[in-house]
């Protein structure tokens, strides 16, 4: 929008000067504004900073979180680089005992080294992502069944109204006993822990796309749901012509939403099962308690809070490409 | 009557309320021919809607029923194509899609690829809409949009056309171009229509009969009335015609003085000041 209201503003037979004029006053409400207003958050983030102290040392100001982000990623570069030397020394053993001995089945074994930053940001991207896509893969065809049929609305709403609210993480405990009964298997395809932190990530994704989905398949116009009688579409042929494409802006306004609370709940869940992720990652440096536990934290807080922006335009842009209604993106 | 294509008998139409039944419908009888434009009048509230809703099948008629070509109708079909007042263009599809869903749906294997891509084109071409066929409902005007609705009803080859008040939400020009395109489709497919309106102007320049509704509830069939005008019709030349003048004449009399619409504000008004009267 930005952008055509400067093409406009050029096409239009406005004098030079006009012109220049306002491609500066768009240039500073987009670009300088929000520069100013990043700097004055930095300025006085930093001067807090210097007057909090805390038994571990003064409160991270910008330079610190700057410094750690460093140090996190070199940390991530020499486990890396550890784990390669792992993977060499263990092919060069195996390859020495074959030679001696031709009968001698290799063992291959996994390199358990310690998780860097950078690979518990990927663990949580890969929870959050597998326990929204189970969600929707429930919630779409359960809220369109609900959005078609009354009675069945009748029948599951009181119980949907009576979890909605629930944390999520209520439910944590029974989700790790469930699991730990019921998956066992001598050799997991995943770990526990990741499918605890996945089914806590669905159970908080179901209900708010259930409900945005079942509502805009309700009140599809009903001139359409007539067109669809008149031309005797059959059951399936209508859901899938006329009541998805009709419910799609409301059902991805439920599946942003249900992104933004499952990232949330998320990065809880993980603090509080210790399960692997950005979560586990901010509680041992707590734990752990050295001089640099409290920027490498905030460096955490600055990372989720980016990828959970990146995680809500994504969910946008896709709206933007799926959808057919253009406004529906933008409430 | 030979040749009636579509029989309206007896049609009672009650509708539950949570105060009790609320009868919209009495005694509702009409024959149409094949081939016969007629419209349906009344001030709104009558049931004029109601009654093609029955014939379209999305309402079941309390007593009586509807036989088209001597079958009785009971739910809705293709062959009884319907034209919304608000286009109900499926908003995510373009012009062409819309009317292809409904193509694909009614003939489906009936007509090959290129068949069914002419078909479309030509009922299209038949609205005038060929310039904007891969245009969305969002980026055509109203008048555009009321013109693929009808392209998409004339492309299921009903037995009969039902509109309602199909130009009932365009502006007065817009509108007049509408019926006149309407005319000219007319002319040369020569349909069974059932069309609403509350334009005494637009039936008595489209139709062969209007069919005066009386006030509801319990609304029922007033008086028919048969325009003989010759087509095809001019609206300006009509406009200084006798005929044409008289049979608008008694439309307006039938609506304003037989079936004057007592208006709910003025009895509103009319009791306040009665009761003012009366403390005074």
């Amino acid at each position: 929008m930005a952008t055509t209201s400067i093409i406009n503003k050029l096409s239009n037979n406005y004098p030079v000067a006009e012109k220049v004029k306002g491609v500066f006053t768009e240039l500073t409400r987009l670009v300088v504004v929000p520069l100013i207003g990043l700097l004055v958050f930095l300025l006085l983030w930093a001067a807090a900073a210097q007057n909090i102290d805390t038994s571990l040392g003064k409160f991270p100001g910008p330079a610190a979180v700057l410094e750690q982000f460093g140090s996190l990623y070199d940390e991530h570069r020499r486990e890396r680089v550890k784990e390669e030397a792992f993977y060499e020394r263990q092919h060069q053993r195996n390859a020495d005992r074959v030679a001696k001995d031709p009968g001698y089945q290799p063992k291959i074994r996994a390199y358990t080294g310690k998780e860097t930053f950078l690979d518990q940001i990927g663990t949580s991207l890969v929870t959050v992502m597998s326990g929204f896509l189970l969600a929707a893969a429930v919630a779409i065809p359960l809220g369109i069944a609900i959005g078609l049929s009354k009675t069945l609305n009748s029948a599951v709403n009181p119980i949907i109204q009576v979890f909605k609210p629930v944390s999520p993480l209520a439910w944590l405990p029974l989700v790790t006993m469930v699991v730990s009964a019921l998956y066992v298997s001598d050799d997991p395809m995943v770990s526990k822990a990741y499918l605890v932190s996945m089914i806590t990530v669905t159970l908080c994704c179901l209900w708010p796309m259930v409900i945005n989905t079942s509502v805009g398949v309700a009140s599809i116009d009903s001139d359409l749901v007539n067109v669809s009688k008149v031309l005797r579409l059959r059951a399936l042929t209508h859901v899938r012509k006329i009541v998805l494409p009709a419910s799609v802006p409301m059902i991805f306004t439920g599946m942003r939403l249900s992104l933004g609370i499952a990232w949330m709940v998320l990065i809880a869940a993980e603090m509080l099962a210790q399960n692997p992720g950005l979560g586990k990652f901010v509680w041992d440096e707590f734990q752990n308690g050295s001089s640099n536990s409290l920027a490498r934290i905030m460096a955490a807080i600055l990372v989720i809070g980016f990828i959970g922006f990146l995680l809500d335009r994504g969910m946008l842009q896709i709206q933007r490409l799926v959808s057919w209604d253009k406004t529906s993106a933008d409430r | 009557m030979q040749d009636v294509i579509l029989d309206i008998s007896h049609i009672d139409m009650e509708f539950p309320t949570p105060k009790g039944s609320f009868k919209a419908l009495s005694d509702v009888s009409l024959k149409i021919k094949k081939g016969e434009f007629v419209s349906l009048i009344g001030h709104s509230g009558c049931g004029k809607s109601t009654v093609l809703n029955v014939v379209a099948g999305l309402y079941q008629a309390t007593k009586g029923g509807v036989l088209l070509n001597g079958k009785e109708v009971n739910e809705p079909g293709p062959e009884r194509a319907v034209v919304f007042q608000n286009h109900s263009l499926l908003p995510w599809l373009t012009a062409y899609e819309n009317v292809e869903l409904a193509v694909k749906q009614v003939f489906g294997k009936q007509k090959s690829k290129a068949e069914t891509k002419d078909w479309i084109e030509h009922n299209l071409h038949l609205v005038h809409m060929d310039h904007a066929m891969y245009k969305r409902p969002d980026e055509i005007s109203g008048g555009m949009k009321q013109r693929v609705g009808i392209a998409r009803a004339l492309a299921m080859q009903p037995e009969i056309l039902l509109m309602d008040e199909p130009f009932g939400a365009l502006d007065a020009l817009t509108r007049a171009h509408m019926q006149d395109s309407l005319m000219e489709i007319q002319a040369e497919l020569n349909n069974t229509v059932i069309m609403i309106t509350h334009d005494v102007d637009e039936a008595v320049l489209l139709s062969d009969r209007i069919v005066m509704m009386t006030n509801g509830p319990a609304a029922t069939v007033g008086e028919i009335l048969d325009i003989n005008l010759e087509r095809p019709r001019d609206r300006l030349a009509l406009a200084e015609d006798a005929e044409y003048t008289h049979l608008r004449s008694e439309v307006l009399k039938f609506l304003y003085e037989k079936q004057r619409k007592v208006e709910p504000i003025t009895t509103k008004i009319d009791k306040k000041n009665n009761k003012k009267s009366q403390a005074a």
